[in-house]
């Protein structure tokens, strides 16, 4: 079943009318997830000042590794040196606003992402298309390989903020190709084929197949097998293939992360299978740096990289953004040095994390990448359902005081998973969470409730 | 665009061509990237004057950058704050960004308004918040009125991805292309007829390409069409702060209106207007993409800031402009300072084409460039004869200069040339070419500039069509020989491969 759009009825006469798109409710917000996310700002935990707020764990941000980027700023004056006596350097950068995008920075992008696939892929820097954020990137790759009314298959459960992303002012629609626990929610050739006839009997146009690798919410890779079937179905299909890669960096070992771009080098690169296949990064989480907005589209099409580019105009990136982050990412010696060490703390992060939810007797997706681990509520729900789901999850926020994400709003087809995000927080932090949820849960098994 | 036997097709928003770069407007911007005019280099090079940029101040900024090192979050004084900006993703906006560009609109309207900072939305650049209000405002097929002439990427930023229908409220110089009633009226009723709803009224104040400010008087009839009619009005005011004769008294904002007729819903409805503002020309940094929409209307800023989050602004930048512009010295000083210096160098710009012959409109009050009068020079009144002369200009006085065709402009003969991207001594350069030019016309030398005489202007009724069509099937032709026309948009040429200051505002 698709995720349909909804819509408001029009507003009483005489009342100003705005656009459709303005008053529908596909941006999402009116969501039971966003109910979390209210909590803890009308409450939000501070280890000092407020210690039995709501502890934050629905937002997946990477702070483990703030100290490596500052120390990096600490020690390369260059980086800083935008408007500090280079005249040249900062009157230039002040006036860049080529859609082409700094050189320098795009050579940097390139090459991190080379590095993060410890060099078994290259990139062209010339492929490269920079954007304000992955979510202006998968928009953006939305009106090109879609009219209003097409579909794209995306495998579920997946990151809420797609509904509105590659749905609100496109008009593009989601045909979830259903995943389930039965084996690790692994993509299968069946269900593929099950969603896009499921689109086709209801008249849907399926222009491409979207799939996030590292998963969010799963905290898993796509397996090497699955990303070969999906390519394979996606020529078969004649659709496009885009490949939401911005947890990539975000893999506790590097071995253990196969990217689509990887894929098609080791097919010899048939032009009929690159050009439909779409990258899409960001700094966001792997360097934890959202609000600076870096957002790329990497394409093996042409056409796709000249029309993403001039789109672009809409959602450049700052040019002191650019300057800032070409330094830093330059730095081979540098970001060979991050990737590891970030990999490594998330590691770290995430077995701690496990281990509490075991403790607790609660058991987990075996995960192996991202900012979160996917955990199985199901024993504890009342009754099997969304609502036994969400009833449950309204305790957890309101007694328990953590806002965690509810599986219903990625769209998993069971109830009962939910999304914890362990890095956006300290240690202490962390353990203070764990130990509340272990607590809840003991009691919700003696009684049936939290109190 | 033809796809590949197997290959998979994109959309149609991905293959038309209402991103508008197969415009003539760019053949200039071809010719500058092949041989650009540097003063020792390479003194005979093509001077870019098609490029709307402020150049004027940014030693003022780089200096106080150089002297605030804590509101960069790389220095040794700021770095205690990267992580939290870092971080800061909030698609309301750093609170204190918001509060500190409400000032600076005001203080850019000589503090004769208030802004509230919580009606504040980003946009990337004010491409992207027209683009947004756009689509705030209007659906697919909807029609939005613009007076001509106009920006050239109004096109693209209001009409690309939202497939809106710009419809042109034409204007001419018989009244100094003031906007009147009756055009208003017959575009709206252009619209109707077509089958288009209107849904609102677009007008940039300063004007880009006349460098005109709208009168008190008009910008209120303005307002009343628009609350008449029920339609929204749009006011892009990214030239506010670039007034160079008298700012306080010459440029009125639409806020002004506002707060003037807040008792008169029937003339003024709130509710239907909203500004787009951007610091890329007030303060000469468009690399920074900072663009605002600011509405009067509540659902619009809620939906508005639920949509900026496809183009917020860097908060590493936000941060940096919040600590600038609260610096209520530092914004006076440079409002001042910017203002002298743009009147100061338009003052030498339009004087040296006075020299000459050349004539300016004279209503210009305001923006980087001037919108030149050379119909005198048509040899034909047409835009045959107008891109006849531009070929000239551009690759013989070699200068990069924007025929008024591109910004749909009704009468031949017009240019847009700017002079606040380049320093004084390349502007001489360009005011010598053009005595050079002009002066060898006259003298009647033998150059080779066949293409251009001196041409009475036609008597009495005008030569060209009222709703005029541009077709271009027999003028031009693009590298790959492809050519097609489009009602209402120039005809394609062929895309400039590479420019290295392409695209976004300019």
């Amino acid at each position: 079943m698709a995720i349909e759009l909804e819509q408001q009825p029009k507003p009483s006469a005489g009342a100003v009318e705005l656009s459709k798109i303005a008053v529908s409710e596909t941006h999402g917000e009116d969501s039971p997830y966003f109910a979390g996310w209210k909590a803890y700002d009308e409450n939000p935990y501070d280890e000092l000042t407020n210690p039995t707020g709501v502890i934050q764990m629905g937002l997946a941000e990477n702070q483990v590794s703030f100290d490596l980027l500052e120390d990096f700023l600490e020690h390369h004056s260059e980086a800083a040196t935008w408007g500090n006596g280079a005249t040249a350097g900062f009157r230039d950068n002040a006036l860049f606003q080529d859609y082409h995008g700094l050189k320098s920075f795009r050579g940097a992008m390139a090459s991190f992402m080379e590095q993060i696939r410890g060099g078994r892929a290259r990139f062209d820097p010339d492929r490269i298309v920079l954007t304000a954020g992955a979510t202006a990137a998968n928009e953006l790759l939305t009106f090109i390989l879609a009219n209003p009314g097409d579909a794209l298959l995306i495998p579920t459960p997946y990151y809420p903020g797609f509904d509105r992303d590659l749905r609100w002012r496109t008009g593009v629609q989601i045909v979830p190709i259903h995943c389930h626990s039965s084996n690790n929610f692994q993509i299968t050739e069946s269900a593929l084929h099950a969603a896009y006839d499921d689109a086709v009997s209801r008249n849907l146009n399926v222009r491409g197949v979207l799939i996030t690798n590292p998963s969010n919410p799963l905290g898993a890779t796509v397996q090497r097998a699955a990303l070969e079937q999906i390519l394979d179905f996606a020529v078969e299909k004649n659709i496009h293939l885009v490949s939401d890669e911005i947890y990539s960096g975000s893999t506790f070992s590097s071995a253990e992360f196969v990217s689509i771009a990887e894929i098609l080098e080791s097919r010899g690169s048939r032009h009929v299978d690159r050009e439909r296949v779409h990258i899409v990064y960001s700094l966001s989480k792997d360097l934890g740096l959202p609000g600076f907005r870096v957002g790329t589209i990497y394409s093996y099409n042409d056409a796709v990289v000249t029309t993403a580019r001039r789109m672009s105009s809409f959602t450049l990136i700052s040019s002191q953004t650019q300057h800032l982050l070409a330094c830093m990412l330059s730095d081979k010696e540098f970001t060979a040095n991050y990737i590891k060490t970030n990999r490594e703390r998330l590691r770290k992060r995430y077995d701690v994390i496990i281990a509490g939810l075991r403790r607790a007797g609660i058991e987990c997706l075996r995960g192996n990448a991202g900012l979160f681990c996917w955990m199985n509520l199901g024993p504890l729900l009342k009754e099997s359902t969304k609502e036994g789901e969400l009833a449950l999850w309204n305790l957890i926020v309101r007694d328990v005081r953590l806002n965690i994400s509810p599986g219903s709003s990625c769209h998993c087809s069971e109830p009962g998973w939910f999304r914890v995000c362990f890095a956006n927080m300290s240690e202490a932090t962390l353990d203070v969470a764990l130990d509340r949820l272990h607590r809840f849960v003991d009691e919700y098994r003696r009684t049936g409730s939290s109190q | 665009m033809e796809s590949v036997k197997g290959s998979c097709v994109l959309s149609k928003m991905a293959t038309n061509e209402r991103h508008g770069e197969n415009s003539p407007y760019f053949d200039g911007w071809k010719a500058y990237d092949a041989y650009p005019f540097h003063p020792t280099d390479r003194p005979d090079g093509v001077i870019q004057m098609g490029l709307a940029e402020n150049q004027l101040c940014l030693d003022m900024i780089r200096d106080w950058i150089e002297k605030n090192p804590q509101a960069s979050i790389c220095t040794p004084e700021g770095l205690h704050m990267f992580k939290d900006v870092a971080l800061f993703q909030d698609y309301h906006g750093l609170p204190r960004f918001r509060q500190a560009v409400a000032k600076f609109m005001e203080r850019g309207r000589g503090n004769k308004v208030r802004f509230d900072p919580e009606r504040i939305v980003m946009g990337g650049g004010a491409t992207g918040a027209n683009e947004l209000i756009t689509f705030c405002l209007a659906d697919d097929g909807d029609a939005f009125l613009v007076p001509s002439p106009y920006y050239p990427a109004f096109d693209r930023d209001l009409g690309w991805r939202t497939k809106v229908q710009i419809i042109p409220v034409h204007c001419n110089s018989s009244n100094n292309f003031q906007i009147t009633r009756p055009a208003l009226e017959t575009a709206y009723d252009q619209a109707t007829r077509t089958g288009s709803t209107v849904k609102g009224l677009v007008i940039a104040n300063p004007s880009n390409p006349l460098g005109t400010c709208l009168d008190r008087t008009t910008l209120e009839s303005l307002v009343a069409f628009a609350t008449e009619k029920r339609i929204h009005l749009v006011a892009d005011e990214i030239y506010a702060a670039t007034v160079f004769h008298n700012p306080t008294t010459q440029f009125v904002s639409v806020a002004e209106v506002i707060r003037d007729n807040a008792a008169d819903p029937a003339r003024c409805d709130p509710d239907l207007i909203h500004i787009v503002y951007s610091l890329s020309k007030d303060m000469g940094l468009p690399g920074l993409r900072v663009g605002v929409v600011y509405s009067y209307n509540d659902a619009v800023v809620r939906c508005g800031r639920r949509m900026s989050s496809f183009g917020l602004v860097s908060s590493q930048t936000q941060h940096l402009l919040a600590a600038m512009l609260s610096d209520e010295d530092f914004v006076g000083r440079l409002l001042l300072e910017s203002s002298r210096r743009l009147g100061e160098r338009h003052g030498r710009f339009s004087k040296g084409l006075e020299r000459v012959g050349i004539r300016c409109l004279e209503s210009s009050c305001a923006g980087l460039f001037v919108w030149m009068d050379l119909r005198h020079l048509l040899k034909e009144a047409s835009y045959e004869g107008e891109l006849a002369l531009w070929r000239v200009i551009v690759n013989e006085v070699k200068l990069n200069v924007s025929p008024g065709v591109s910004f749909h402009c009704v009468e031949p003969g017009w240019f847009r040339v700017c002079f606040a991207n380049m320093d004084e001594g390349t502007m001489e350069v360009a005011l010598q070419r053009i005595r050079a030019f002009i002066q060898g016309k006259e003298a009647g030398d033998g150059r080779e500039n066949n293409d251009v005489g001196v041409v009475k202007p036609p008597a009495g009724k005008k030569r060209w069509q009222k709703d005029l069509r541009l077709s271009f099937k027999t003028v031009r032709r693009s590298e790959e020989g492809h050519v097609s026309s489009s009602p209402l948009r120039m005809s394609p040429h062929s895309p400039i491969p590479r420019s290295p200051l392409l695209w976004a505002r300019n």
